[in-house]
């Protein structure tokens, strides 16, 4: 019985000293980590910690440290404050519109491409549908600017041309038109490169199963559907709980630059420009912060609700 | 000669159709922008530039190569662009490499405190009041130091660098190879495609990012192109959404308007959009991969 406790207690100081020895040994790799460490510690971790500065009244002299507790007073004045229901209802609809034609619009162009058969026109249309992701949220604003102005849009060029309309129309003024602005600049950035993914999934799959289905007859809608869509949707559920995971994001570069304007501030205002107004432009640190709290309690709530649904039907569904 | 029935013409016929519009929705707004560019500022604003330009001339761009402050915010981005994908890349692919080595000791915390950082932040306000602290308001660094690490990139380049020999590192070590030695002299040397994806995906970051600028550079010679862009485009969309007000608004708009901002914005948003032109289709199959890598991992 002694005999294997003083055993045991040899080699963990053998195991002790075995890991200073270790270390030591291994210096040129800890040394790689370190730098890491330090930097994602200090502009990732200390922010984490500094968000409880929502539950003080922070200011600037005092410091983090020594500004006064207020308990859940900046929650209270936000969900109290004239602006926040026509927050919560911009953040919503404009999250479920991206959700509902953001994502399945990917989906269908993979589709649509997989069934092209000349290679050429195929490489032609993936190239210039990948390209926008590249660019930045301030040029693709800059496009539709110039695309949708009054004096020289094309877009009211060709209206007028069509007689659809009498009057040039300043889309980027009007409310009305905001969202639909909003989404179809973002599918028109991300359709291309959303799809590749759907792609590469949709190359997986087996062709004998669409040579069988040519056997008995099937047209292409048919073999779409009941092949190609069946085998692919592993990897559009994947995709679908992760944009479920984001819904709240509703976007902030995009309606930054599109609709900063005050005259559209009833449809474009979100959770996080609405943040970045008060906290960074007016300075109320601590309200921003509390704002951008609720919002993330929300996110990291429907992430793991997405994930949880996921876990329990994701392999029995498929 | 196989035999298609009348539903699947129509249906390709639908798909071309769509795919058609597609490819030139896309590629319209670049075209315009471009001819647009081309074209006479003054001639622009008497409107219907649409495919060809009316009145030709370089004026627009030679304006833009001549405004010190447009040619400065190009060189701040290029130094960025250039210096942050340089140290960003170097610095995530060394973390890799450690983070590739099964006996690094704390490897797994070290793991969870990054993979942490995907999930959590705490958000806009905490993170500019760090920032602040630490004196990098005003500061090139800015740019660099807090974009250092990418925890996605770092987990892409630890699935490849396991992917590499065991034997070759191993008779690295005994050669007498210390770690360092084994990744700048064996690992990176092998790594070429994926440094380059991820290179690619950093460096069109830094050259598109405006945002950070937005809210902690003031002085204007640290402003990188997309930022100044994007006030330029901000006080036209603003104009255009005042237009709609009322008429007085209207004439002191287009009084304060110059007439060529717009062929002038554009010739600049031409000229900042140029390089990812340039190499996108070099780099085109590598990015499909780098994607492909990149879900895997989801």
């Amino acid at each position: 019985m002694s005999q294997i406790s003083t055993d045991t207690r040899v080699m963990e100081r053998k195991k002790t000293r075995g890991l200073a020895v270790r270390l030591w040994k291994q210096w040129e790799l800890q040394l790689m980590v370190i730098p890491a460490l330090l930097i994602v510690f200090i502009f990732s971790y200390i922010p984490m910690y500094g968000v409880l500065m929502a539950f003080q009244d922070y200011s600037i002299f005092d410091g983090f440290w020594a500004s006064p507790w207020v308990g859940f007073k900046h929650f209270e004045m936000f969900f109290n404050a004239p602006e926040f229901w026509t927050i919560m209802r911009n953040t919503l609809v404009i999250s479920a519109l991206k959700l509902i034609i953001g994502f399945p619009a990917p989906i269908i162009l993979a589709l649509m491409l997989n069934e092209v058969k000349q290679m050429a026109f195929k490489r032609v249309i993936q190239t210039i549908s990948y390209l926008p992701h590249f660019l930045s949220w301030v040029i693709v604003a800059g496009f539709a600017m110039s695309i949708l102005s009054t004096d020289n849009g094309s877009l009211n060029i060709l209206l007028l041309s069509l007689r659809v309309i009498d009057e040039p129309i300043g889309f980027l003024g009007t409310a009305e038109y905001f969202w639909t602005i909003l989404v179809s600049t973002n599918v028109w950035k991300e359709i291309g490169f959303n799809s590749i993914v759907y792609l590469a999934a949709i190359a997986g799959i087996n062709p004998s199963l669409y040579e069988a289905a040519e056997m008995d007859g099937a047209s292409r809608l048919k073999q779409i559907s009941f092949i190609t869509i069946p085998s692919i949707m592993p990897v559009i559920i994947i995709f679908f709980i992760l944009a479920i995971g984001n819904l709240l994001n509703a976007g902030f570069e995009d309606i930054l630059l599109l609709g900063s304007n005050p005259v559209l501030r009833e449809v474009s205002d979100v959770i996080d420009t609405y943040v970045y107004r008060i906290g960074i432009e007016n300075q109320r640190f601590s309200y921003a912060t509390a704002a951008g709290l609720f919002k993330a309690v929300i996110s990291v709530t429907l992430l793991t609700a997405a994930n949880y649904i996921a876990r329990r039907s994701g392999n029995s569904l498929w | 000669m196989k035999h298609r029935s009348l539903n699947d013409r129509l249906m390709m016929f639908i798909i071309y159709t769509l795919l058609i519009l597609l490819g030139f929705s896309t590629f319209y707004p670049f075209w315009n922008a471009l001819v647009v560019s081309f074209n006479e500022g003054m001639d622009t604003a008497l409107g219907g530039i649409t495919f060809w330009p009316r009145e030709w001339t370089f004026e627009n761009y030679s304006i833009v190569f001549q405004d010190s402050r447009i040619l400065n915010g190009f060189y701040i981005t290029i130094m960025r662009t250039v210096i942050g994908t340089l140290f960003s890349v170097l610095f995530t692919a060394m973390l890799a490499f450690a983070m590739s080595k099964q006996d690094l000791i704390g490897r797994k915390y070290y793991m969870v405190f990054f993979i942490v950082t995907m999930y959590f932040s705490g958000g806009l306000i905490p993170s500019f009041l760090v920032t602040r602290s630490l004196g990098l308001m005003d500061s090139f660094w800015v740019f660099i130091i807090p974009t250092l690490i990418s925890v996605w990139n770092m987990i892409i380049f630890r699935t490849f660098f396991r992917g590499l020999p065991d034997g070759l590192l191993e008779s690295a070590q005994i050669d007498g190879c210390g770690h360092f030695k084994t990744f700048f002299r064996i690992v990176l040397p092998l790594s070429g495609p994926v440094i380059a994806t991820l290179s690619l995906f950093t460096a069109i970051f830094h050259w598109n990012e405006w945002f950070l600028p937005s809210i902690y550079i003031n002085n204007e010679n640290l402003l990188p192109i997309q930022s100044m862009l994007q006030q330029i485009l901000n006080s036209n969309i603003m104009s255009e959404q005042m237009s709609q007000l009322d008429s007085a608004a209207q004439a002191r708009m287009s009084r304060m308007r110059s007439v060529t901002t717009k062929s002038l914005s554009m010739a600049t948003m031409m000229v900042a959009t140029l390089p990812i032109i340039a190499v996108y289709p070099f780099v085109q199959k590598y990015f499909v991969k780098g994607v492909l890598v990149g879900s895997l991992k989801e």
